[in-house]
């Protein structure tokens, strides 16, 4: 990955407007964030697979960035991404890392299924 | 001595941070280890440091990880149970459990190292130690192996009294040191030296060394 450039990553939004594409989107702050006492709360949510179509996809802020897709009738949204990868098979990838260089939100784009 | 040692877990590198010395112990000696490891830790947060694992890739990664690990400390025979990170709970405990029992009858162990359920912190350890102390638990009692559990949530001395395994492995400690800097991805946070090809063992008394010195369990109690 690469921290992210904005306008690679709009053109790259902009590629899966208006079509099927399955997402993949996550937040956490591990598994092990309570025993390590990082945090007061262990919390994390994904969703891997979802099918949807967006009209509109925009990438703001000046770093961390955030992603907002506009669906008929909903929202997807992702804030803290840094950083991005187009990878071979064409899927958008995009995380957030923290200094640790650990991995705290993903959002992840693909005309194809991910693997489980 | 044992004759064939099974080990239980659902993340690469468990086998290693939690009892890689133990491990090691055995196969220097010639004791044969299985090892059944559940996961490939595909939702782990650590993507090394300075990362160069991402979400997708993060699973193929963590396989070539875990099989370098397993040659570190000489386990010979590795099985995937290809299940999900962070899922296990939420699968059927009964046909997890049949698996485990299958896998039992086949490897016919005569000891068993697996997570203490409800003292092992994250969600996937405590559901398959459950399932696995299920499995066994459904074995004729002269069949049943030893159990060594690994607990390390906070308060579990408090509850379950002082674990009753101590194993020095100090003298293994270059063993597991190898294993642990094979799981790169994942070690390279904790121990960045360590991971990153430094061989000196650390002097200082911090959790690294510790890691390196001792490694406890309790053994399980079937009521
Ligand atoms: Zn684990």
């Amino acid at each position: 990955m690469n921290p992210i450039a904005k306008s690679a990553v709009q053109s790259a939004l902009d590629h899966f407007l208006n079509r099927d594409v399955y997402l993949h989107l996550e937040t956490t702050n591990g598994a092990y964030a309570v025993h390590k006492q990082e945090s007061t709360m262990t919390v994390g949510a994904y969703i891997r697979n979802g099918r949807i179509c967006f009209g509109r996809g925009v990438i703001t802020g000046e770093g961390p960035y955030r992603v907002g897709l506009k669906m008929e009738i909903g929202w997807v949204y992702a804030e803290g991404l840094t950083d991005f990868e187009i990878d071979q098979a064409g899927r958008l990838l995009l995380a957030g890392h923290d200094q640790e260089g650990r991995l705290a939100v993903a959002l992840e784009l693909s005309f194809t299924p991910f693997d489980l | 001595m044992e004759q064939h040692v099974l080990v239980i877990f659902p993340h690469p590198d468990d086998e290693t941070f939690g009892c890689g010395g133990t491990i090691a112990q055995f196969t220097q000696t010639g004791v044969p280890v299985t090892y059944v490891c559940a996961t490939l830790g595909q939702m782990g947060r650590n993507m090394g440091k300075p990362f160069f694992a991402t979400r997708e890739s993060l699973p193929n990664i963590r396989e070539a990880e875990l099989e370098e690990a397993c040659q570190a400390l000489g386990i010979q025979r590795l099985i995937k149970l290809g299940l999900r990170d962070k899922t296990i709970e939420f699968e059927d405990p009964e046909l997890l459990s049949a698996r485990i029992e299958q896998i039992l009858q086949e490897v016919r162990p005569s000891l068993v190292l697996t997570h203490y359920p409800g003292y092992a912190v994250h969600p996937d350890h405590n559901a398959l130690g459950e399932v696995t102390i299920l499995a066994i638990s459904r074995l004729p009692v002269q069949e049943r192996p030893m159990v060594y559990v690994h607990a390390f949530a906070r308060d579990c001395q408090n509850r379950l009294g002082p674990p009753d395994i101590i194993n020095d492995i100090s003298a293994l400690s270059e063993k597991k040191l190898a294993a642990i800097r094979a799981h790169r991805s994942q070690s390279q946070v904790f121990f960045p030296r360590i991971a990153n090809g430094q061989t000196k063992k650390p002097s200082s008394k911090n959790s690294l060394s510790h890691m390196l010195e001792r490694e406890s369990f309790w053994t399980y109690h079937f009521s």
